[in-house]
């Protein structure tokens, strides 16, 4: 006998399966026309914090999730990032549309140099090295005054300006600008994923030494993947530095890493929709729980500990459940139905 | 100046050996970073506070303390991570959940005592010792002489009596060792409770010598001391000792000759550097991958 929820995620899932254009469409619409229902700002500045924290989600997914190389530092990429595109428009004037791919090229720059000796390592010794090298980004930025500004941080970070209008929160182009991030890495990273190249960093995960026999170049394609992901991460740190016009080293400290790391492993590691369901839990969380006020993260610790008790491959993780399309006339055994 | 910052050093870095080997004892058997040992770190010394506050008397005060942070470590392992072995989850579950449990616990402290700094009484109070132009606390010499046979105590512990060798015995193989009669579980939580006690040691000792404690000083304090335990080696007790050692020293160093705010940076600098020319560690064995 199969238990009752799992026969409702699976009509559940059956149903997405059947109407998925449908859905999808309806998905792509809801989200467009979201900014003109909701008038709360409070509501879209969370909104949008969710988006940014999906897109760190997803490019340690590349890493984590899909490569299998924990990362306890990802927070040292959202900073890099941050304060690379914050430091290049308030000192050198450039837009948002130049200082954030920059700042996101050199996220990825620094990942490659990160990843280049310290993928050699592996478990709890790369862990503790991503940790460290966190730790010593936000030390570079606390004193790095002549730059940095110390732990005064950076102020006055100019809002994105597009074709003369800047984006704010308040005419919505924050959002929109938000959703064109989301939509441009969640498809860069599915591409990976769905590539040669993606079944190869799966195949490190799964197994090292033997992907290693198969031909896979496993150091060259974990710097690929860290790489790829210090990129994205990056980006999302410029985006969300010109999004609250002010950064300080205290915005990117080990409790953002492992907030990130938590996204991943709720939503569901190795899939490409864990990540927005991640960052939508823990991200809302702490502002849906602030009428328990000091208890919220009491609560917080206690979500984690006991969905690694129940549901330890996140919400969205684990076995597919979706049934396999059977070609047209064969009908579905009812035994291996039961076994599942 | 030089002699003066290395006593400084030798004794932070004793008390994150201390902390470093509860990393170490816990990684060397189940293979797991147990990230809420900086906040068992900070419950300690909490309770000592209250204890010792509660006119508790010194030495009762702190040997009841760590008895029970001793036990906290116990109840980790029984809620926390005993079900997650049983059901056989990754080992990355275990991490996520002891990360939650260090939520948990360091936002407890918060709700029970105020995030405020608080005071806490000095402890081992008994002048100082000049020599030459240096002026040493007998505290300091105090608290590395504790720490010391602690460590001591430790080693005899692990490498010395029969319930030592069980916990060796389950680092080479657990399976095995059930096999030969040992009872797996209740090693584990011994190796807690011995973790978790000396961080507790390790917590009360250092907020006598700073004379303060707040909810979040296990944070900074129990990286560094998986820094350390890294740097000799996880899973190595000696490793770890030296780890502590050298964390400590190149810390307070770095402390005088570079500025404060580069202190906290260095011990992980230091980690880096080494990890990259001795990936397992100072004093560790390197993995031999079977197939």
């Amino acid at each position: 006998m199969m238990p009752n929820d799992n026969k409702a995620y699976e009509q559940i899932s059956l149903f997405v399966n059947k109407y998925r254009k449908i859905l999808l469409i309806a998905a792509f619409v809801v989200t467009l026309v979201l900014p003109f229902v909701i008038k709360s700002q409070y509501i879209i500045r969370i909104i949008v914090m969710i988006g940014v924290y999906a897109v760190l989600g997803l490019s340690l997914n590349l890493v984590t999730g899909y490569t299998g190389q924990v990362s306890l530092g990802h927070a040292a990429f959202f900073a890099i990032g941050a304060y690379a595109s914050a430091i290049l428009s308030t000192k050198y004037g450039m837009g948002f549309f130049e200082s954030a791919p920059m700042g996101a090229l050199i996220a990825g720059f620094c990942g490659l140099l990160l990843g280049l000796p310290t993928l050699r390592l592996s478990g709890s010794y790369l862990s503790i090295t991503t940790m460290g090298f966190c730790e010593v980004v936000r030390m570079i930025f606390l004193n790095w005054d002549s730059m940095t500004n110390g732990p005064m941080g950076i102020q006055k970070i100019p809002k994105p300006e597009f074709f003369g209008t800047t984006l704010t929160l308040g005419n919505k182009g924050l959002y929109y600008l938000m959703l064109a991030m989301v939509v441009v890495t969640t498809y860069c990273i599915s591409a990976i994923v769905n590539s040669k190249t993606g079944r190869a960093l799966k195949a490190i995960r799964d197994d090292e030494l033997a992907a290693g026999m198969m031909g896979v170049r496993t150091t060259r394609m974990k710097v690929f993947a860290f790489t790829v992901s210090a990129f994205f991460s990056g980006f999302a740190g410029a985006f969300y530095a010109h999004m609250i016009n002010y950064i300080d080293p205290n915005s990117f400290t080990f409790d953002t890493s492992i907030l990130i790391l938590s996204i991943v492993i709720l939503g569901g590691m190795g899939t490409l929709t864990g990540p927005f369901l991640g960052s939508a839990l823990l991200v809302s969380f702490p502002e849906a729980l602030r009428f328990m006020q000091e208890y919220r993260f009491v609560v917080y610790g206690l979500i984690l500990v006991i969905m690694m008790r129940y549901k330890p491959q996140g919400v969205l993780g684990g076995q597919k459940r979706t049934p396999y399309v059977l070609p047209k006339g064969v009908a579905r055994p009812e035994t291996a139905k039961a076994k599942e | 100046m030089l002699f003066q910052q290395i006593i400084n050093g030798l004794t932070l870095g004793i008390i994150y050996a201390l902390v470093a080997v509860g990393y170490s004892l816990v990684f060397g058997i189940l293979r797991l970073t147990n990230f809420s040992h900086g906040s068992v770190y900070a419950f300690g010394a909490h309770i000592s506070m209250v204890l010792i506050g509660y006119s508790f008397g010194m030495l009762l005060g702190i040997v009841v303390s760590v008895f029970l942070t001793g036990l906290l470590g116990i109840l980790i392992n029984k809620v926390g991570l005993e079900p997650l072995r049983k059901k056989k989850s990754k080992g990355i579950s275990s991490l996520i959940t002891t990360i939650g449990i260090s939520y948990i616990i360091q936002n407890l402290l918060m709700i029970i005592f105020g995030s405020e700094t608080k005071f806490f009484p000095k402890l081992f109070d008994y002048g100082n010792v000049t020599l030459g132009s240096t002026i040493i606390g007998i505290r300091q010499f105090i608290i590395f002489g504790i720490a010391l046979g602690l460590l001591g105590l430790l080693t005899y512990i692990v490498n010395g009596t029969k319930i030592g060798l069980a916990m060796r015995a389950i680092e080479q193989n657990s399976k095995a060792s059930n096999l030969m009669g040992i009872k797996v579980n209740s090693v584990i939580s011994f190796t807690f409770f011995l973790g978790s006690a000396s961080a507790g040691i390790a917590g009360t000792l250092i907020s006598g010598y700073y004379q303060m404690v707040y909810p979040t000083m296990g944070v900074m304090v129990g990286l560094k001391a998986f820094a350390a335990a890294v740097l000799g080696g996880i899973g190595m007790l000696h490793g770890s000792i030296v780890g502590g050692l050298v964390i400590g020293l190149s810390e307070t160093l770095a402390a005088t000759y570079l500025g404060g705010s580069y202190a906290d940076a260095v011990a992980f600098i230091i980690l880096m550097i080494v990890l990259l020319f001795r990936p397992w560690g100072l004093f560790g064995k390197q993995d031999i991958t079977k197939v």
